[in-house]
């Protein structure tokens, strides 16, 4: 098994606390992985890319490779367009709704979302209304990682035991707003959540 | 044993500290900073809570980094100083003059190389210092192996008596994974070294020490052909393969589909992969390379970063294999390497994509934060420059967040070059008839090599503007404290000779614009050299400084309640407070 994902947003979105919490939940669960990140200028603001790969035996290289990619999880909208050339054809998308406008030319937002939408197998999630439910607006990338837990191959108790791991001992309210967001998220996208490959979930 | 899981920069860091590491020194610089930025974690919780004592501090620059390293060599101990490339140009003097040294400590140079300039100036290779330096280079390709490389680095430098450099690359820098690590050897005794001639280059000692270092290199020879991160694999010879960093990776990423092409052509039973050579310690092992070209069809050269190794082989004259790689477009001669640009040199096709997007998507380069003082000053600057004929003014700026200035909206640099070119650039511009001539520059990259432009443009009393950013902090690389608190940068100016009228500083605001215009048109009009302070705090500082405060606040109170019988802890977390981290 390997399972390649490409995670996107802008930077500051919190886009490298959600590939940690996926990367935590599958070494929990016993996989390999290679989680590629970006610091520095590149963050400040742009878009930013993460590579996250995961696999049950050693996985050569840290860069996801072109027509690679099982899964694009992404933070914004326009930013989940910007990387389909990583996507795999039968690959799967999951997008957060909510725009992040710091460009003049952002496209019209329907357009975007329809593009997405037009994609065979896709899903988008309202993830910051389900951050706010959850009680925490900063659980919008939590809420983006329940989703995807629908299609990914690791358990879902490995991600609640990466959240606490990661930031149980730190803040235990944002943890408990964490598992509560993947919660809600799951619950909303149950139906609607395109099938994982080959059954796996 | 135990498994942890590290970036490529951390697992260097937890290496050296199992090779036993005394000290740490380095400038903060994108992919290397995460080297320090953990040492310097475990130099603050080995003072809280004990353990062998750990120096590690960020540094004025890579120079005096590496000459405070070369120091604690001297003194016998291990000593780590991490950079990213273009701050071993700075480091330079003190690099290659080491190599003639009689290193006693071993001394690690760990320098993190940016192909595709993700955030930096320029593409240079640092394999290229190590061979003109002529001592040894370790490149890693996994983060398992940037640990082991870690470790050997220091016996070899000791073996050898020279600095090695561990040469790191973004992908592997930035990038996590699992690494298994190995217990830790106790630190040096401090004990100096007793051979003044092998520390003082004096043209007569110095000869002596470069015959020596020329007759050690035989010896780093006779180590990279038994080297186990130089392995040579056997195979078939129609095509062999020589790779080196992630090129080895991106390499055998495609290797199942490469074998079965080169069985498809060649026909004959068995596995076809191709005879390989992997070089992760430099010099290169020759033997192996001439035992695995000799009777080779071609030679495909795969390697992250410039054509090092592609060059040593070819050469200028004729060759009997065909060399194939960067230099003959095989491979692209500039970024870095991916899995498809390797697949490609492979003659492999494309895999299958899903569509691109249906619409051409719009560009999101990195921008100065909402309410960055920096946005103010640039609106300052630009508005203070309005009203003289553009044909007049220059404007330099640095190397820091302050560099996005240079694109919309504010578009107000002229010119980028490298750390503290701003000051000197605005001399030489004012010195070739500019009138207006300004250096903008961040208060880190300031003391990092901006003084010595001004001490320049003191002395010839050249007419430039100086406008100092100060923010508090090392703000690109993810908020390092600048080398001096904000309140010292007014008397440095001064001491350096800045009429003190003609240092003004002035609050990076927008509520401040209309003054800040005025203070700075001012400065313009004046022939000699002033410098303008503009203060304000990073935001992302602000937020990590707030975050700290409220941690800290908690912890005060939660252990001011447990009891009043810890008086040694709470002492302890007093002393390292108050040092700041700058020992």
């Amino acid at each position: 098994m390997t399972y390649d994902i490409i995670l996107a947003g802008v930077g500051g979105q919190g886009v490298l606390s959600l590939a940690a919490i996926i990367a935590k939940a599958s070494m929990i669960d016993g996989l390999y992985v290679r989680q590629s990140e970006v610091h520095g200028m590149a963050q400040r603001g742009g878009a930013v890319l993460s590579h996250l790969r995961i696999a049950d035996r050693p996985i050569a290289g840290d860069l996801v490779p072109s027509g690679g990619a099982d899964m694009i999880l992404s933070m914004e909208p326009l930013e989940s367009l910007r990387y389909l050339p990583y996507l795999k054809p039968e690959g799967i998308v999951v997008s957060a709704t909510e725009p992040l406008v710091n460009i003049p030319d952002y496209p019209e937002l329907e357009k975007v979302l329809g593009a997405i939408r037009a994609m065979p197998r896709s899903l988008l999630v309202d993830a910051s209304g389900i951050a706010k439910e959850a009680g925490s607006p900063k659980a919008v990338n939590m809420a983006l990682a329940g989703a995807a837990s629908l299609m990914l191959p690791v358990k879902l108790a490995s991600i609640e035991r990466g959240i606490d791991e990661l930031f149980g001992a730190k803040d235990p309210q944002a943890a408990a707003a964490s598992r509560k967001a993947i919660e809600l998220s799951r619950a909303a996208h149950a139906s609607s959540a395109p099938a994982p490959e080959g059954g796996r979930r | 044993m135990q498994d942890l899981v590290l970036l490529g920069d951390e697992a260097v860091a937890l290496g050296a500290l199992h090779a036993g590491l005394s000290a740490a020194y380095g400038y903060p610089g994108t992919p290397s900073t995460e080297i320090m930025e953990y040492l310097i974690g475990e130099g603050e919780r080995r003072g809280r809570s004990g353990g062998p004592s750990l120096v590690a501090s960020w540094c004025a620059n890579e120079k005096t980094a590496y000459e405070a390293a070369l120091g604690a060599s001297f003194a016998g101990k291990r000593v780590i100083v991490t950079m990213k490339h273009v701050g071993l140009n700075v480091a330079a003097d003190p690099f290659v003059n080491s190599a003639l040294l009689d290193i006693k400590g071993g001394l690690v140079l760990a320098v993190a190389d940016d192909p595709t300039m993700h955030s930096s100036q320029d593409e240079q290779d640092s394999r290229f210092y190590a061979d003109f330096a002529m001592v040894p280079c370790l490149e890693p390709r996994s983060q398992q192996e940037a640990y082991e490389m870690a470790v050997a680095a220091f016996a070899l430098s000791e073996e050898l008596a020279v600095p090695v450099m561990l040469r790191l690359t973004t992908r592997l820098a930035h990038a996590r994974a699992s690494v298994e690590v190995g217990d830790a050897r106790p630190q040096n005794p401090l004990g100096k070294s007793a051979n003044r001639p092998g520390w003082s280059l004096l043209p007569g000692y110095a000869r002596k020490r470069y015959e020596l270092l020329c007759a050690k290199q035989s010896e780093m020879e006779r180590r990279s052909e038994s080297s186990p991160f130089n392995a040579l694999t056997g195979g078939s010879k129609s095509t062999v393969v020589i790779t080196a960093g992630l090129g080895g990776n991106y390499y055998e990423e495609n290797l199942e589909d490469f074998a079965a092409t080169l069985k498809a052509k060649d026909g004959g039973a068995g596995d076809r992969r191709p005879a390989r050579l992997h070089v992760g310690f430099y010099p290169a092992p020759e033997k192996a390379i001439r035992e695995l070209c000799s009777g080779a069809g071609q030679v495909i050269v795969i390697e992250e970063g410039q054509p090092f190794l592609e060059k040593k082989l070819r050469g200028v004259l004729e060759q009997s294999v065909p060399i194939r790689g960067k230099l003959d477009g095989l491979l692209p001669l500039q970024g870095e390497l991916n899995p498809d640009t390797v697949r490609a040199a492979l003659g492999l096709p494309a895999r299958k994509s899903a569509p691109p997007s249906p619409f051409p998507l719009p560009g999101r380069p990195p921008q100065l934060c909402q309410g960055c003082p920096h946005g103010d000053s640039y609106q300052a600057i630009k508005e203070a420059v309005s009203g003289y004929d553009p044909a007049t003014v220059s404007i330099n700026a640095d190397i820091g967040c302050y560099a996005l200035g240079a694109l919309p909206p504010f578009s107000v640099p002229e010119t980028l070059v490298c750390m503290g070119a701003s000051i000197s650039m605005a001399g030489g511009a004012a010195d070739a008839g500019i009138e207006y001539a300004i250096g903008v520059i961040g208060d880190s990259t300031f003391y990092h090599s901006g003084l010595t432009g001004l001490v320049d443009a003191v002395s010839m009393h050249r007419a430039v503007t100086v406008v100092i950013l100060d923010n508090s902090i090392v703000a690109m690389t993810g908020c390092q404290e600048t080398i001096l608190p904000s309140p010292k940068l007014r008397a440095v100016v001064e001491g350096i000779g800045v009429e003190p009228e003609h240092v003004v500083v002035i609050e990076a605001s927008k509520m401040k614009l209309a003054e800040n215009v005025e203070a700075i048109r001012r400065e313009l009009e004046y022939r000699g050299p002033s410098v303008i302070i503009a203060r304000r705090e990073c935001l992302e500082a602000f937020r990590l400084r707030k975050k700290k405060e409220k941690r800290e606040a908690e912890a005060a109170s939660k252990s001011a309640s447990a009891s009043a019988g810890k008086g040694r802890d709470g002492a302890a977390g007093c002393g390292a407070n108050s040092e700041g981290g700058r020992a």
